[in-house]
């Protein structure tokens, strides 16, 4: 059973963001970037499935700043071949992407066939499109967005879907096919940091060039803004212990206490 | 702006969801720009009295196909192309559910144009379309031209009122056909919400906890504030994915909507998924360590602090308050 996984890195939130001197994107210069965290549950679906199965996972990446740190540490978690798209600038659109991991899947030797591809449902920057069912209708397979369980048999993925309130649907699949994942079956594993360094000292990267596509140009940022402020909390402040007078308080005044 | 404006109206087990409600209003307001008619679409089978509640567009098309019978993004995808095909709209609005997102993605790949994402409010200026957009978890917001025909854009939940996008007029409604081959994916069944220990959107007081609790232990914290408070502890999308707590507990787009009297928030930074899921709660008390958490924006109350030493102060003040 074999799957590959199409990984992205996005901005880490957990950082400061700001607006880049063109006003239209972030400023890069003191950006940190993360693996898209549905991509982390992708991967970490893909490892399952390679748990239960065997087969092989194989990753396929756009290069970036910190995209090894990212692939040796898939690798280290038990991924077998990673692949790094070279030559592109930072891509700043979904539609980009898809034209990007789409060429290559269909042009570079040896990555297909596989019976999956996984990759995250969405980011946080996924402004012109979503990644997996593009990719599915470039290749003519099946597609399913918002999974959360895959199960494999006999050239069928049955597969849960997230829709809401807690409600789920379960779908049959035919393979190969691609599936956006919401959440993994089980949390990423982790992996500690001299298994990741093993990884780095007896494993490799390989790289492709890039596709020749055409950038996408139908979704044009005009302007990039931290969010206009609207109505803002009323802020609470002091030491732990004064803010929790303070917050008992003003529950004591609405009633809540 | 030539072509009408469309909405992609949501029913789902018998009902019309509420997000369509929100789509109609702001299709409302970008019709009126635009000088163009509003249009609802509403995909179904035996569900043609569900198209008399979308008396708030011009017209209404509603199509009926035992295909749509389940919740296959696939052939509403293909059903929803021909009708584009066919009717030329200039803009396609799709609620950013769960539920209709899979049939935006797949339409939109479907007639090879972009999806436009995360779209919080529209409008229509000197013949174009002008969206503002959420991206990377709420901490920017992007004004972006949308210049494909016909654009698709998906709209996050809350964009208006729910109220103001409900009419007593009764629709018009046009009976189109669709024809449907079989799709490559097969729905089985339903899987019920899991029966969890509490019911979430029943409790006056909840306490929510995200990604800044850091630990599994520390949730001990949010139990023992929500104990003291007669309530029950819920969480956010990675909590839930961290497996801390269960599917029953989830607040947001996947979990459940709820509206407490009291919204303790310990480290949630206000992602839009998870807002949808809480923004009517009466009181929103937010603590967070980033002074730029989105969710700032959202609470009634804030403080920029550690949550695991300001929750067990709270915790003690409220026993000793309560007697």
């Amino acid at each position: 059973m074999d799957i590959l996984v199409l990984m992205k890195v996005v901005p880490d939130v957990v950082e400061e963001l700001e607006v880049g001197p063109d006003g239209k994107s972030l400023d890069t210069s003191f950006l940190r970037t993360i693996i898209n965290e549905r991509d982390d549950h992708a991967l970490e679906q893909a490892l399952l499935l390679k748990d239960k199965h065997g087969g092989k996972v194989t990753l396929l990446t756009l290069d970036a700043p910190d995209i090894d740190d990212v692939l040796f540490t898939a690798l280290a978690k038990g991924a077998d071949r990673a692949v790094k798209i070279c030559g592109v600038e930072s891509v700043q659109s979904t539609q980009t992407a898809v034209k990007l991991f789409g060429e290559t899947i269909a042009k570079t030797p040896g990555l297909l066939p596989v019976d999956l591809i996984l990759t995250g449902v969405s980011a946080i920057d996924d402004l012109d499109g979503l990644m997996a069912a593009p990719i599915a209708q470039q290749l003519g397979w099946a597609y399913t967005g918002v999974v959360t369980q895959v199960a494999l048999a006999d050239k069928t993925a049955t597969v849960i879907k997230e829709f809401a309130g807690g409600v789920r649907g379960e779908y049959e699949v035919p393979t190969p096919a691609v599936l956006g994942i919401q959440a993994a079956e089980k949390p990423p594993r982790y992996v500690p940091v001299a298994k990741v360094r093993a990884a780095m000292k007896s494993m490799t990267i390989e790289t492709v060039d890039a596709p020749a596509v055409e950038a996408a140009t139908t979704v044009e940022v005009q302007q990039m803004a931290k969010p206009q402020v609207t109505g803002h909390a009323e802020m609470i402040e002091g030491s732990p212990e004064e803010v929790a007078d303070k917050i008992c308080e003003l529950l004591a005044k609405r009633g809540l206490i | 702006m030539a072509g009408n404006i469309w909405i992609v109206a949501e029913a789902w087990r018998g009902q019309v969801s509420e997000i369509t409600f929100e789509l109609l209003a702001l299709g409302r307001e970008v019709a009126g720009q635009a000088g163009a008619p509003l249009e609802a679409v509403l995909l179904g089978s035996n569900a043609r009295e569900l198209a008399q509640k979308l008396g708030a567009a011009d017209s209404v098309l509603y199509a009926d196909n035992a295909a749509l019978a389940d919740p296959v993004p696939e052939n509403f995808a293909t059903a929803l192309a021909q009708l584009i095909k066919e009717k030329q709209p200039a803009a396609v609005l799709v609620p950013l559910t769960n539920l209709s997102v899979d049939v935006g993605v797949v339409l939109a790949a479907q007639l090879g144009v972009p999806f436009l994402n995360y779209c919080k409010d529209l409008k229509a200026e000197g013949g174009n379309l002008t969206a503002t957009c959420v991206l990377y978890g709420g901490k920017m917001e992007a004004a972006v031209t949308a210049s494909a025909k016909p654009a698709i854009i998906g709209i996050l939940p809350g964009v208006r009122p729910v109220e103001q996008g409900r009419s007593d007029k009764a629709a018009t409604v046009t009976d189109v056909a669709v024809t449907l081959a079989a799709p490559k994916v097969h729905f089985k069944r339903y899987l019920e919400s899991e029966a969890g220990d509490v019911d979430i959107t029943q409790k006056d007081f909840l306490v929510a906890v995200g990604r800044g609790i850091q630990t599994k232990d520390n949730l001990d914290l949010a139990e023992d504030l929500a104990a003291t408070l007669g309530g029950a502890v819920c969480g956010s999308r990675p909590v839930i994915d961290q497996g801390w707590l269960g599917l029953s507990r989830q607040v947001g787009k996947s979990g459940m909507n709820v509206k407490p009297k009291l919204y303790v928030m310990l480290g949630i930074s206000g992602a839009p998924e998870h807002v949808e899921g809480m923004k009517s709660s009466q009181c929103i008390i937010a603590v967070n360590t980033d002074a730029a958490a989105p969710i700032f924006n959202v609470a009634h109350y804030g403080v920029v602090g550690d949550a695991l030493e300001i929750t067990p102060a709270l915790t003690e003040k409220i026993k000793a308050k309560k007697g």
